[in-house]
């Protein structure tokens, strides 16, 4: 790819040092990590590295609070369905942010179906969780309440710390799910307060196949499968040795590299922003400071944003996202830009630039002047 | 193999739309969408000796909206009127090529569209009565479709 890949919230490329690391474990070490042998040991070895990588990032109590799991999504419903289920003789109530990924809702919403009651927190215009309406939506049996750390399409990161005192005053436990804060901005569990947090490979330069979830020792899990016990018997199957040792490897990455990496992107985010606001009608969409530092998401008026998406690409080799209802399978707008208020025609002109590794400051000129010629020939067309 | 995404031709014409723009004083003129849903397309329509003389559209929608608007001023541009009419939302689709499930009601915009500015044509020049114009779906205001 010779263009500018500008969606490193969707999909990015593994670190060659995190490439290099794993790669032993497809070929040479192989074992499995149930087998007793040395190969087995050796493989064993290499998740225990990893689970150890992994609590450090987020500062896990210990390494056995980390289950690893084959994605995000599995995580967040291993943490959603797991919590109710397990815990569903204290409550029957489980509550999310509006603006959750949507292995989150729909998580809760396949747990309506067997009973248990679904309530939605609001964000105002920014994006940031009402604190106030949230206090009132929780109760004592409110098992689980799922809000993200920060969200992948609008950059806004949320006041965990507060909601956390606000969800353990009122209701039970709290889940995060940091994909898109992860490795860009520091996250402590224990400091945050926090009982579950979902978190994922291929988030962080890592390779495809692997996700984890924090669990904190207070809370009991109902296993997403059932099988040979492995990942304490909440995960079971064979262990993905490749994914996850390459997961560890890029978490150890991440740490070390995250305030480096996030002073070097800011300004390429903020630049970014500065430059593509100079077109007319054309808004922010998400918090202006409490935002992820790779992050920079638009929406502009009388436009469509898979007709973005579409020109940038072809036009000018440049990729990026929408929350537009034309490029989802639903036809729906994002019900994330529905939740910050916007109406269903301003959610469809959406645009996400998330930026990573591979870009430079010499690249925003360019950006802007390929966003203000594509937006003006969208607009040439359009009778709005 | 199954085809990903959209057709070179559908490509094509979002990205070289024919007949963009707007005619002064039509002769017909339709308008449909919603631009809650989505898309909004307008086409206009000059009218010589029954035949579709010239044709003009504007559209807000995604790339396959603006394909179907391209494609199906295409496909009328100097055919007879009533030709012109039997262009089917299926003409208008095949001839792109074929358009991914989930974005075949864009090519019934198109199809709708043509056929709105025909009819307000006809009812311009009393060929049909004002009600007999309206019995498209999706006129502007109409539900959103769903897939």
């Amino acid at each position: 790819m010779c263009g500018i890949y500008l969606d490193y919230q969707s999909a990015m490329p593994v670190d060659p040092r995190v490439r290099e690391f794993a790669d032993r474990y497809l070929a040479r070490e192989f074992g499995n990590p149930s087998a007793l042998h040395s190969a087995g040991l050796a493989a064993k070895s290499a998740v225990e590295d990893a689970r150890a990588k992994v609590a450090e990032l987020i500062n896990a109590e210990d390494p056995s609070n980390i289950i690893f799991t084959s994605s995000a999504t599995e995580a967040n419903n291993l943490a959603i369905r797991g919590t109710t289920l397990r815990n569903a003789a204290k409550g029957k109530k489980i509550l999310a942010s509006s603006i959750e990924h949507i292995s989150v809702l729909n998580a809760m919403k396949d747990l309506q179906k067997v009973g248990y009651q679904l309530t939605l927190a609001p964000v105002d215009s920014a994006g940031i969780v009402d604190l106030a309406t949230l206090e009132n939506q929780l109760s004592k049996d409110t098992v689980v309440t799922s809000v993200m750390y920060a969200n992948s399409e609008i950059g806004t990161i949320e006041p965990m710390k507060e909601i956390s005192q606000i969800v353990h005053d009122q209701g039970m436990f709290l889940h995060a799910d940091a994909v898109a804060a992860q490795g860009r901005i520091p996250i402590d569990v224990q400091n945050d307060g926090i009982d579950l947090l979902t978190i994922s490979s291929n988030d962080m330069y890592g390779p495809q196949g692997a996700g984890a979830l924090y669990v904190n020792p207070n809370v009991k899990l109902q296993p997403a499968l059932v099988g040979g016990g492995q990942e304490r018997g909440l995960r079971p199957g064979t262990e993905n040795l490749f994914a996850i040792a390459g997961m560890g490897e890029a978490a150890r990455l991440a740490k070390r590299e995250m305030n480096e990496e996030g002073n070097r992107l800011r300004p390429i985010r903020n630049g970014l922003i500065k430059e593509i606001l100079k077109i007319e009608e054309t808004y922010l969409t998400g918090h202006p400071t409490y935002r992820l530092p790779h992050h920079a998401s638009f929406r502009f008026s009388r436009i469509e944003g898979e007709s973005i998406l579409l020109t940038m690409d072809a036009m000018f080799n440049i990729q990026v996202s929408t929350g537009s209802a034309c490029s989802s399978r639903t036809l729906e707008p994002s019900h994330v830009l529905l939740a910050i208020g916007l109406r269903h025609e301003q959610a469809h002109g959406s645009m996400v630039m998330t930026i990573g590794k591979y870009n430079n400051p010499d690249q925003i000129p360019m950006i802007a002047k390929a966003v203000n010629q594509t937006v003006q020939r969208l607009r040439a067309l359009s009778p709005l | 193999m199954a085809q990903v995404g959209y057709s070179k031709k559908v490509m094509e014409h979002f990205m070289n739309p024919r007949n963009v723009g707007v005619i002064e004083n039509p002769d017909g003129y339709g308008k449909v969408g919603n631009p809650v849903c989505g898309d909004l397309m307008e086409i206009f329509i000059k009218v010589k000796e029954d035949k579709i003389d010239d044709i003009k559209f504007r559209t807000f929608g995604c790339g396959s909206a603006i394909a179907v608007s391209s494609m199906v001023t295409e496909m009328a541009k100097g055919k007879p009127l009533e030709e012109a009419m039997k262009i089917t939302r299926k003409d208008v689709a095949d001839e792109l090529e074929g358009l991914p499930p989930q974005k075949m009601h864009c090519s019934n915009l198109g199809a709708d569209a043509l056929h709105a500015a025909i009819k307000n044509y006809w009812v311009k020049i009393g060929k049909i009565k004002p009600e007999e114009a309206k019995e498209e779906a999706h006129e502007e205001g109409e539900a959103c479709p769903t897939v």
